[in-house]
């Protein structure tokens, strides 16, 4: 069992309390998963050029500005900085094939949450409250969330294989259920070249929907190859820099509830974590049916 | 007729169902409303008193699960294995319903207004289920006994492995299941159509707008040219 919220406001003077009217979302979810949480929020895109970079590590807490000084004098460039505990954003000009290689290099055990110019994600073991008020999740702003509560079935508990995976730049997947050919989609998609970090299902959905947009399929393609290619019990919500997108496979062995507003879109594992949002009595509440693609737009 | 009303923002679930789980004798005839249910989950289950049990809103998973002789009415939409295990009385769900609504029920009636999922009364075992809508794919899977009656349209493998059940759809069907075929609606059966389309506020629906569906029988007993199946 996990949890899966998302969120995504239509209503521009919604975007500054992005975060508040999420977190009894997350929190409604917390008996689906009470093991980790995570959430990635996308905020309006740094410049053209420039890509934020999501950091975690536990032991860097204290460190983070020593991280971004000794990047500035390998690399060049003076990188914006900013710090919640185990977890820094990093933002920066500079190639991101440079600071990739970078960090692996010189800081191997930092783990990279994501990268993009408009996804910033935060993911930790705990109970949703705990993991929320450790990187403020309530002060979140932006324009649409995807979020999850995990209670592990099928590989460890640590952050890393906590949800949202990321993969390339502004995307990430938050998936309710559990996939029979993980390993094959894995063995399929390493020999394209593709490095995975966990030995999680979830991660090889990811990485699989990733590869096919950036081998050129639009989002709706990459999902119908994710239709014939994945198989197992899941319902996936999917993060772009300005779209949300949900799934449920063929059985719709895993739930899913869609709230549509005029001012928002809300989705969730139950009602439970809609019950909660502004005038939620005059939103259209259905079930996504199984096989179909939903895509909301920002 | 009395009336007691509950808010579940300010009492907690259990102490609801245990009031609802009082005497049967005493509960008899009395009317109980429950604001604020907000999606949480086993509202009102177990009940064996013949009372009524409004739901003012949205409700979580198994609500009504294994009732008896009460009267349950859920103003909004229901989760999964809504009225599961019915044995009798009634369960209205005016919104849509999710997967596995009336599962196993034994008897009763659940009507529910709009769509319901995938594998509305499976293995249903006496009990009757109207749907205004549509319902999804596996549905009345090994249902046994009772009688199923869609508004609208069925999804894929409809009465898979179908044991005496009657399906009545009136709209389309994706696909029948293994040993479900169209039947001729006799006398008998068009009498208990019209009645349960009158007991769910569907008088005005012609029963010569539905087709019959039920078991072919050909897998109750086991034959030999179906042993590579197995």
């Amino acid at each position: 069992m996990c949890g899966i919220v998302g969120l995504l406001v239509k209503n521009p003077a919604m975007r500054a309390h992005l975060g508040e009217l999420m977190m009894p979302m997350l929190i409604g979810m917390t008996e689906r998963g009470p093991d980790s949480a995570g959430m990635a929020v996308f905020t309006p895109p740094v410049a053209e050029s420039a890509r934020k970079y999501n950091l975690y590590s536990p032991e860097m807490a204290a460190q983070w500005p020593r991280l971004a000084d000794e990047l500035a004098m390998s690399l060049g460039g003076k990188p914006e900085l900013h710090v919640k505990g185990n977890h820094a954003i990093i933002v920066s000009s500079l190639p991101p094939a440079d600071i990739k290689a970078w960090l692996k290099t010189r800081y191997p055990n930092v783990h990279l949450l994501s990268v993009g110019r408009a996804i910033d994600v935060y993911k930790d073991t705990g109970l949703p409250a705990d993991v929320a008020a450790r990187y403020d999740f309530s002060q979140f702003q932006g324009t649409h969330l995807v979020g999850h509560t995990r209670m592990a079935t099928e590989s460890a508990v640590t952050p890393a294989h906590a949800h949202p995976f990321t993969a390339g730049e502004d995307w990430c997947l938050v998936h309710n259920g559990s996939l029979s050919n993980a390993c094959s989609i894995r063995r399929k998609l390493e020999r394209e070249g593709i490095v995975f970090e966990t030995d999680n299902d979830t991660e090889a959905a990811c990485r699989f929907l990733e590869w096919r947009m950036r081998e050129g399929d639009d989002l709706r393609t990459a999902l119908q190859k994710g239709f014939d290619e994945l198989d197992g019990f899941y319902t996936l919500l999917m993060g772009t820099k300005d779209q949300l997108a949900l799934i449920r496979d063929p059985f719709a062995c895993k739930p899913a509830v869609v709230a549509e507003h005029d001012d928002y879109v809300a989705i969730a594992s139950e009602f439970r974590s809609l019950a909660h949002l502004p005038d939620i009595k005059n939103a259209k509440v259905f079930e996504p049916s199984p096989k179909e693609m939903y895509v909301w737009k920002v | 007729m009395e009336s007691i009303n509950f808010d579940l923002n300010s009492t907690p679930l259990r102490e609801i169902n245990q009031y609802l789980h009082g005497a049967p004798e005493t509960l008899k005839g009395k009317s109980v409303t429950i604001a604020n249910p907000n999606g949480a989950h086993n509202i009102a289950v177990g009940l064996k008193a013949d009372l009524e049990v409004t739901i003012q809103g949205h409700a979580g998973y198994y609500a009504a699960g294994m009732n008896q002789l009460a009267k349950v009415s859920i103003e909004g939409s229901a989760g999964t294995g809504v009225a599961e295990n019915m044995m009798s009385g009634m369960v209205h769900v005016k919104g849509f319903a999710s997967n596995a609504a009336g599962a196993t029920a034994q008897g009763g009636l659940l009507v529910i207004d709009g769509d319901a999922g995938l594998r509305c009364g499976i293995s249903l075992k006496g009990a009757d289920i109207v749907i205004g809508g549509s319902v999804g794919s596996f549905s009345a899977f090994m249902a046994q006994a009772g009688n199923l009656v869609i508004l609208g349209d069925a999804g894929e493998a409809l009465g898979d492995s179908l044991y005496e059940a009657r399906i009545f759809v009136r709209g389309k069907v994706h696909s029948l299941g293994a040993d479900c075929e169209e039947k001729p609606m006799q006398e008998a059966d068009r009498k208990i159509l019209v009645d349960l389309l009158e007991k769910s506020g569907h008088a005005d629906i012609s029963p010569d707008s539905f087709k019959l569906f039920g078991s072919a029988r050909t897998l109750y007993n086991f034959h030999v040219d179906n042993a590579g199946a197995y």
